[in-house]
């Protein structure tokens, strides 16, 4: 499983045979205790610059994804090299100098800001949480330039989020990931909440600021055609695992899982006049807590074969970087554009 | 009464308007708002936040804020089961609950806070039945299993104890339509009823309200910010801006041909699956901020984010909702210009 990699310096992200379990339920003496794996052996890796769309529905793990690669939430087992750094075999003091180089982009921009606090304050508490050594003018032009990143001006630091609209807090959210000067973001569906009309501005925003300050993203959304504009590769996400990955015009031009497939079959098209063939996915993803025995998508999926039952079908090559999670090679499933 | 009806239709609302006392004064939300639903059609409310479009379903319910925290003008008309026209604006709150989940009926957003926690399903939907009808609880919670098959909830007898903890966001939205269906009512009105589920999920369920409704025939008022779950379902869209109505029409024209700038500057931000660039390629985006509802621009709401706007006309005055073709409406002076331009 290789992957053509930025030359010298190896990915800047590189995650291996990551899982996460949390233990639910207990009762007396924790005798009935089971476990949740909320993700389940992922590795992947991300280049110096590249956008990874991360891709899932609810439950799928996402989420949990994003803040285990951070270390906001310890990972059960597995590694995240990050630089070349193995982040999990790090304590707090030892990962605390290295956090300002890769920061998180929350959905809700109503409930990830203060409201007590000002715009200039909440730009500078990263300051005072990593304790930099920097002049009150290093530190304020840090912040100046954050704010002119995201569109907005130094006139905005006496203003409480309050007075801001769902887009402008956003860029407010974004400012505060930037006054660290980070490599790495990772951007958790940060347009979920915002009306179409914003949403657009702030994908293109975050474009925007990659470009100018050299930044790699994992991009985690609900949403396969915002991913399709914005990354190069895409991995979707369900239950748990990774089932595809690949760049993106292989996984939209030619989907190699069935849930890939229905996902992109469940999105509504913009136009009245094409009536399609959907595939409708019968109940819901299943619970986590008594996931399905082999590949955790046979229930839903229409391709199912009784080997499907048997083992977890492991991420394997199935064209040039394109992986995918299916036992199933004969399969010549739709796509939303011509290969 | 108001009994000169257009008799095709259930519902005719005209000259609807809504607004709030707040510490900053009397802030209008809706204003001058008219549409007419006929049976069996399906009429999308779209707007972004802010353009009114809940607050005018929520004053079609008659469940906005009553005087003098709001004030409501303009007519509701609704044919009833009974073939008599009423104006709801000015029925009695007593009359008004006799109608509300009997004759017309709403969804909501949220499946997760519309259910009460502590009750089970059955005796949620029971309630329902009973309130409008004189049954007793064993025919009212046979009519809620009735009700489970209908919206396809898989083992209707044993769901009829769960509580709503133990489904699924699509399960309980289900639970919510059963609800709403209890007694067979003319108009639904659906409040974003797929916007916190999945894709999956959302698939099924409009696939389900579609389905519904060729069996009962009743008429559905779908709000949405969604314009591909609008192509899905809607015969008619109306566009919301600010607080008023920018654009009618039907579904097709509407999202073929926009006249309005804002609807057309919707569309095209709406990032599609069949135009993804394959990596780190721009959207196409409206600027600037939805207006804060207590300082609107003058003339035009949309005008200082419009690409059309002609200083000294869209900033002076309120365009007009003027037919531009047969059952298709635009507010916007310019529409003739920029279609000429467009074509």
């Amino acid at each position: 499983m290789t992957i053509a990699m930025d030359d010298q310096h190896g990915p800047i992200l590189d995650v291996q045979k990551l899982s996460k379990t949390y233990s639910v339920g207990g009762g007396l003496f924790g005798r009935s205790r089971q476990s949740v794996r909320a993700i389940d052996d992922v590795s992947f890796q991300i280049r110096r610059g590249e956008v990874l769309g991360l891709v899932g529905e609810s439950g799928s793990g996402k989420s949990t994804l994003g803040r285990t690669v951070l270390q906001l939430t310890e990972p059960t087992s597995g590694s995240v090299l990050f630089n070349g750094v193995d982040l999990t075999r790090l304590n707090r003091r030892q990962l605390k100098p290295l956090r300002p180089k890769m920061q998180l982009i929350f959905q809700d921009p109503f409930a990830s800001l203060n409201p007590r606090m000002t715009v200039g304050r909440i730009l500078g508490a990263p300051f005072q949480i990593q304790k930099l050594r920097l002049s009150r003018a290093e530190r304020d032009e840090r912040v100046v330039a954050a704010l002119g990143a995201v569109g907005l001006t130094e006139h905005h630091l006496d203003r409480y989020p309050h007075e801001f609209s769902g887009g402008q807090r956003q860029r407010i959210g974004i400012a505060r990931s930037l006054v660290m000067e980070p490599e790495f973001l990772v951007a958790d569906e940060p347009v979920s909440a915002l009306d179409v009309s914003i949403q657009a501005q702030i994908v293109n925003l975050l474009l925007e600021i990659k470009r100018k300050l050299d930044l790699t993203i994992l991009f985690i959304t609900h949403d396969l055609a915002v991913v399709g504009h914005i990354s190069d590769r895409v991995a979707v996400m369900y239950l748990g695992r990774i089932v595809e990955l690949a760049d993106t015009r292989a996984v939209f031009s030619a989907p190699r899982h069935p849930y890939t497939e229905a996902l992109f079959s469940a999105i509504p098209t913009l136009d009245p006049t094409v009536k399609r063939n959907r595939i409708l996915l019968k109940g819901d993803i299943p619970s986590p807590l008594d996931p399905p025995s082999g590949c955790a998508f046979r229930t839903r999926c229409r391709y199912a074969l009784p080997a499907c039952a048997e083992a977890v079908p492991p991420l394997r090559e199935v064209g040039q970087g394109h992986l995918s999670a299916c036992i199933r090679e004969d399969l010549n499933l739709a796509a939303p554009l011509a290969a | 009464m108001a009994a000169d009806m257009d008799a095709s239709s259930v519902l005719d609302v005209r000259n609807l308007a809504v607004s709030f006392r707040t510490d900053r004064g009397e802030v209008p939300a809706v204003h001058d708002v008219s549409f007419t639903v006929k049976p069996g059609e399906t009429l999308a409310l779209v707007g972004e936040s802010g353009s009114g479009k809940s607050v005018t379903s929520l004053a079609v319910m008659r469940l906005t804020p009553p005087a003098p925290q709001a004030s409501l003008t303009g007519s509701i008309l609704f044919r009833g089961r009974d073939g008599q026209v009423r104006d709801l604006a000015t029925l009695a709150e007593h009359e008004m609950q006799a109608m509300r989940g009997n004759e017309i009926s709403m969804i909501f957003q949220e499946p997760m806070t519309s259910l009460n926690p502590v009750h089970r399903i059955g005796d949620q939907i029971a309630e329902a039945v009973r309130y409008h009808r004189k049954v007793d609880r064993q025919a009212a919670l046979d009519r809620a299993e009735e009700l489970l098959v209908l919206v396809g909830i898989p083992e209707p007898r044993k769901r009829l104890k769960s509580y709503p903890h133990h489904l699924s966001g699509g399960m309980r939205q289900r639970v919510m339509i059963a609800m709403a269906l209890a007694c067979d009512p003319s108009v639904l009105i659906a409040d974003e009823p797929t916007t916190a589920l999945d894709v999956t999920v959302q698939a099924q369920i409009l696939e389900l309200l579609k389905e519904l409704q060729e069996r009962t025939g009743m008429a559905v008022v779908f709000i949405t910010h969604n314009l591909g779950v609008v192509a899905e379902i809607a015969d008619r869209v109306m566009v919301m801006y600010a607080g008023r109505i920018v654009e009618r029409g039907g579904v097709v024209p509407l999202l073929k041909h926009p006249l309005m700038p804002y609807t057309h500057g919707l569309l095209r931000s709406v990032p599609r699956l069949e135009l993804a660039a394959f990596g780190q390629a721009k959207l196409e985006a409206i600027r600037g901020n939805v207006p804060d509802p207590t300082r609107m621009p003058q003339g035009c709401s949309f005008h200082p984010r419009c690409d059309h706007a002609e200083l000294g006309r869209c900033d002076r005055t309120i365009p007009i909702l003027e037919e531009a073709e047969a059952d298709h409406l635009v507010r916007c002076h310019r529409w003739r210009a920029i279609a000429s331009v467009e074509a």
